[in-house]
């Protein structure tokens, strides 16, 4: 190698706003994934109202209540943290995002008893109580289960990210000005919080 | 820290922290008022008007579109218009059967 190209090496490839835009063109693929579902939902509650009212009314509100301020705090402590890496409040930064992972945490152990107490009695695809459902019912609930459980596998991935950007941010891989991996999971983490705001109207508000 | 001629990344604008704590509260509020018009009306459809009036918050002020390039609001709406289309093609295909 010769010195000049040693030289060219030493300018970092970077281009954070390409990242950003790949990181959204990813997130529209996740919203087709969960608006199909969504679609799925509405055509199938058109067609068993009664059912799908009857079914959520199985759902505690409450507990659905506390996610839905769980998850918009946590959204907001993201969005905090990029304030604060800008600002270069470092452990500030790194605090909240592990507020957010603790959160993560929260609304999983909420979903923890939510889906083993429905377990416990039966309500589950191929459970007793379920099998005795009237056919409205059981699609309302094997959408419940398939769409909270594919919103809550995001819900474990997203904490995962902000690990892996916590990590970074203690390696000074992120930094006040380059940040993008740091910008790219608050989106991810966004999107997850974007899907519950519908979710939770949805499954548990049909009173 | 707003370094424009960085050829690396477009200044970045920084959201202050009492706007974070604003919006915040906002969507606490209107979560509570997602709950309380469905207790009294029951009705899903001002249930979802409000969830997407949140979605918009969460889009403009967390996800910082409100700060950021267009191109990326622009593509936001090409995809909320591809999926209204599979939405109206589907409930057509639905209500003429």
């Amino acid at each position: 190698m010769s010195a000049t190209t040693l030289d060219i090496a030493h300018d970092e490839h970077r281009d954070d706003e390409a990242s950003k835009l790949g990181m959204w063109l990813f997130l529209f693929t996740e919203l087709l994934l969960f608006g199909g579902l969504f679609l799925v939902y509405s055509i199938y509650r058109n067609l068993n109202i009664e059912a799908f009212r009857a079914g959520s009314a199985h759902l505690d509100i409450f507990i659905g209540a506390v996610n839905t301020i769980v998850l918009i705090t946590s959204s907001a402590t993201v969005a905090i943290s990029i304030t604060a890496i800008q600002k270069k409040h470092y452990r500030l930064a790194k605090n909240l995002l592990w507020f957010t992972i603790f959160a993560a945490i929260v609304f999983m152990i909420n979903k923890y008893f939510e889906w083993g107490h429905k377990f416990e009695v039966g309500l589950y695809p191929g459970g007793d109580e379920f099998n005795a459902l009237p056919g409205g019912e059981r699609l309302y609930f094997i959408l419940y289960y398939f769409m909270t459980g594919l919103h809550g596998l995001h819900v474990i991935i997203g904490a995962i990210f902000i690990g892996v950007v916590i990590a970074k941010i203690n390696k000074g891989k992120q930094t006040y000005n380059n940040f993008a991996l740091h910008e790219n999971a608050g989106l991810y983490w966004h999107l997850v919080d974007l899907i519950w705001i519908f979710l939770f109207p949805l499954m548990y508000l049909i009173v | 820290m707003e370094n424009k001629d960085h050829h690396h990344q477009e200044s970045h604008h920084i959201v202050s922290y009492a706007d974070n704590l604003k919006v915040w509260i906002a969507l606490l509020f209107l979560t509570w008022l997602t709950i309380t018009i469905a207790y009294v009306t029951g009705s899903v459809a001002i249930a979802l008007i409000v969830a997407t009036v949140k979605a918009g918050i969460v889009l403009a002020y967390f996800m910082h579109l409100k700060f950021d390039s267009r191109i990326l609001t622009i593509l936001l709406l090409v995809t909320m218009t591809v999926f209204s289309g599979f939405i109206v093609l589907t409930f057509f295909d639905f209500a003429l059967r």
